[in-house]
């Protein structure tokens, strides 16, 4: 185990080197690795220079949340400890990150849905900390196969949302969400998702670089709020508070406070866009007039559509959403440009990305919205499935 | 840091409130205390908790009362509330104070002592969860018991009123039985929860059950349960708080309701470990006490 005192200018408390976000994800040369998801986030984690995480078991993310308590182990993570669930997971995380830690956890699926509440509250008392959300289906019935529909309930909970398609993008991104969710003028929590299994569990090469630098500490007295550590004056003398009065102050305020939440996450854009490298990433034939509009795994298999359909003569391209919170609405427009017709491919039952896509296209762009293929359950989503959405709808309009 | 956080930027002195300049004047701050702070100091120096919106009369806020004059140094406590009448309280509070969700305080105030004692490695810091019967005995019954099991050096305060008072008066788990109250119109079904007891079993060096009848008495018992977690372990108070509307009293009837109360269902409970024990003994040859 490491001491917090143990740090100095240039060294954490592990030793490794500090280092800016742009140096880590940017110029460090990198090697070449072959590792799981769950293995990477590992990787990611241990050059973060992470205060504190809380761990709970639940498929597929489980593994995760061994990997970051083997790191605490190791002296990488400050504290670690296995909470009694979902519900107080989330909890000691709000405690731990109220208390000005750097906080990272884990949770699936109906872990998710067990833990709900705490979300907004995260993002009420405008917490940093990231959540790792590694998608799995919703009981009942009992499921551990790879569906996102937990994804669709987090929407609205003032949480940044990205989403990672494999497993580089799994490092790269988890490292920068704490960059982007400590921008003081930022600062709300982050979840970031990848599909369970099909990432969190397959081998892939991978890029990283080297594990003797790490990023420069979370600086909590940069926090909007001060942090809960009675080193700073506390707020204190309200006359009425708030919360319990029915009356214009406290109208006010949660009105104020709400939007300022959202506010919040409408400004990490410019953050996200440079780390991400643009907040929608597209592939495929540019001047296509059909493009697949996805996000996660759901990308790489509209990514094998759209060169199975090249083949037969039939010009598709894939635009990938990297963030759903902020919702990347004039990128996606951009990228729509000339497009006819849109095809939404999801891994889940109620089509929460083509209901989104909707949203933000309604009385802004003319092209058709299929929402399919849509499998759930953790069907997979094979090239021929998605290729004949298409031909269907295609063929449909006579074509 | 501790008690500069309290000093007032000299640019600013003239603006300030009465109440601010009184907090940085004429506090009971620990650090400048030749013994430990106590509830004599209440009439004569600035109390921590600056007014409170409770009914007339409410026993809740003259505990609470009780139990900020005792905190041993109030300059370095965190206190973790949860929903419920306390939730009025805590904004007029002069120290760090959390307000979380309903039920979940000793899990966010597990976050917070773990990474206290992170951060601050040389630094004595106390946690202290103050919420109502509901959240301690009810919804937040889990994390309670289990910040119990973990041996969390976090003291838990549940003022029990047996009843859910703020949401207008229904049964809780540390209602009597046989009483009548909201969604339990034919009297309660089974027996008062002793809490004090689930927290011996669970791991607590230090539980008591008593009323806030007697100040002093109260005042002792959270300056030792304090004193206990902060070296040893989890430690817990259940204290009589009668909600005096739901029970059909009078303003002036709390002190009452708790007198009759400290030989019946609140009649003195404590249990101290025996390295807890042996502890306080050398925290009193020390004057700490």
């Amino acid at each position: 185990m490491s001491r917090i005192t143990d740090m100095t200018d240039t060294h954490n408390w592990s030793g490794q080197k500090l280092v800016t976000a742009d140096h880590m994800l940017f110029d460090a040369p990198r090697e070449k690795h072959f590792m799981t998801g769950s293995e990477v986030l590992k990787e990611a984690i241990k050059r973060c220079t992470v205060d504190a995480s809380v761990s709970y078991p639940i498929t597929p993310q489980s593994e995760a949340a061994h990997l970051i308590g083997e790191l605490w182990a190791e002296g990488y993570v400050g504290t670690y400890f296995r909470g009694e669930n979902e519900f107080g997971v989330m909890s000691e995380v709000a405690g731990c990150a109220m208390a000005g830690a750097r906080t990272v956890t884990t949770t699936s699926g109906p872990g998710t849905l067990r833990a709900m509440e705490n979300f907004p509250q995260w993002s009420g008392t405008r917490i940093p900390c990231q959540l790792v959300l590694m998608a799995r289906g919703i009981n009942s019935p009992l499921t551990i196969q790879p569906d996102n529909l937990e994804v669709s309930f987090m929407l609205e909970t003032g949480c940044m949302i990205w989403y990672a398609e494999n497993v580089q993008e799994l490092f790269d991104m988890s490292i920068a969400a704490f960059i982007v969710a400590e921008k003081p003028d930022v600062h709300v929590p982050i979840v970031t998702v990848v599909d369970g299994f099909f990432v969190s569990h397959t081998r892939e090469s991978v890029m990283l670089p080297a594990d003797d630098i790490a990023l420069f500490p979370y600086e909590p007295y940069k926090s909007p709020l001060p942090p809960i550590d009675s080193e700073t004056p506390p707020g204190r003398f309200l006359r009425d508070p708030f919360v319990m009065k029915s009356n214009y102050i406290s109208y006010a305020t949660h009105a104020s406070w709400q939007w300022e939440v959202r506010s919040a996450v409408e400004r990490s854009r410019p953050y996200a866009e440079h780390f991400l490298n643009g907040l929608v990433h597209t592939t495929g034939n540019e001047d296509a007039t059909i493009a697949f509009v996805t996000c996660g795994t759901a990308s790489h298999q509209a990514k094998e559509a759209q060169r199975d359909l090249e083949k037969q003569g039939i010009k598709t391209k894939v635009i990938k959403l990297r963030t759903i919170r902020p919702f990347p609405t004039k990128e996606l427009l951009a990228a729509l440009d000339g497009v006819t017709d849109v095809f939404v491919p999801e891994f889940n039952v109620v089509g929460w990305l083509e209901k989104e896509v909707k949203t933000a296209l309604y009385n802004k762009h003319s092209a058709a919205i299929v929402g399919g293929p849509r499998v759930a359950g953790g069907m997979s989503m094979p090239s021929e499935a998605i290729q004949k959405e298409v031909f269907e709808h295609i063929n449909g309009k006579g074509a | 840091m501790a008690i500069d956080i309290y000093k007032i930027n000299p640019e600013f002195r003239d603006i300030m409130p009465k109440e601010i300049i009184d907090l940085e004047e004429n506090a009971t701050w620990a650090q400048n205390q030749e013994k430990p702070r106590g509830i004599k100091e209440l009439p004569e120096t600035k109390e921590i908790l600056e007014e409170h919106s409770l009914c007339a009369g409410c026993p809740e806020a003259a505990a609470l009362r009780y139990v900020l004059s005792a905190l041993p140094k109030p300059e370095e406590t965190i206190i973790v509330n949860s929903t419920g009448c306390t939730s009025l309280m805590f904004p007029h509070i002069a120290l760090h104070t959390v307000h979380s969700l309903f039920g979940n305080q000793n899990a966010v105030a597990t976050g917070i002592r773990r990474v206290l004692d992170w951060r601050f490695p040389d630094t004595e810091k106390d946690v202290v969860v103050l919420a109502g019967d509901g959240a301690t005995v009810d919804i937040g019954l889990d994390y309670t018991l289990q910040s119990f099991f973990r041996q969390e050096n976090i003291t838990t305060i549940c003022f029990d009123n047996e009843v859910y008072a703020n949401t207008g008066g229904q049964e809780s788990g540390a209602t009597p039985k046989g009483q009548v109250f909201k969604m339990a119109p034919t009297g309660k079904k089974f027996e008062k929860v002793k809490m004090w007891e689930l927290a011996v079993t669970s791991g607590c060096h230090y539980s008591m059950n008593m009323t806030a009848s007697a100040p002093k008495s109260v005042a002792k018992a959270v300056r030792e349960a304090i004193l206990v977690a902060r070296e040893i372990g989890p430690t817990f108070l259940n204290i009589y708080t009668p909600c005096i509307l739901e029970i059909g009293l009078s303003a002036n009837e709390g002190l009452g309701e708790m007198k009759d109360q400290d030989k019946d269902r609140f009649a003195s409970f404590k249990h101290v470990s025996p390295e807890a024990e042996e502890f306080l003994k050398k925290c009193k040859a020390e004057g700490k006490l």
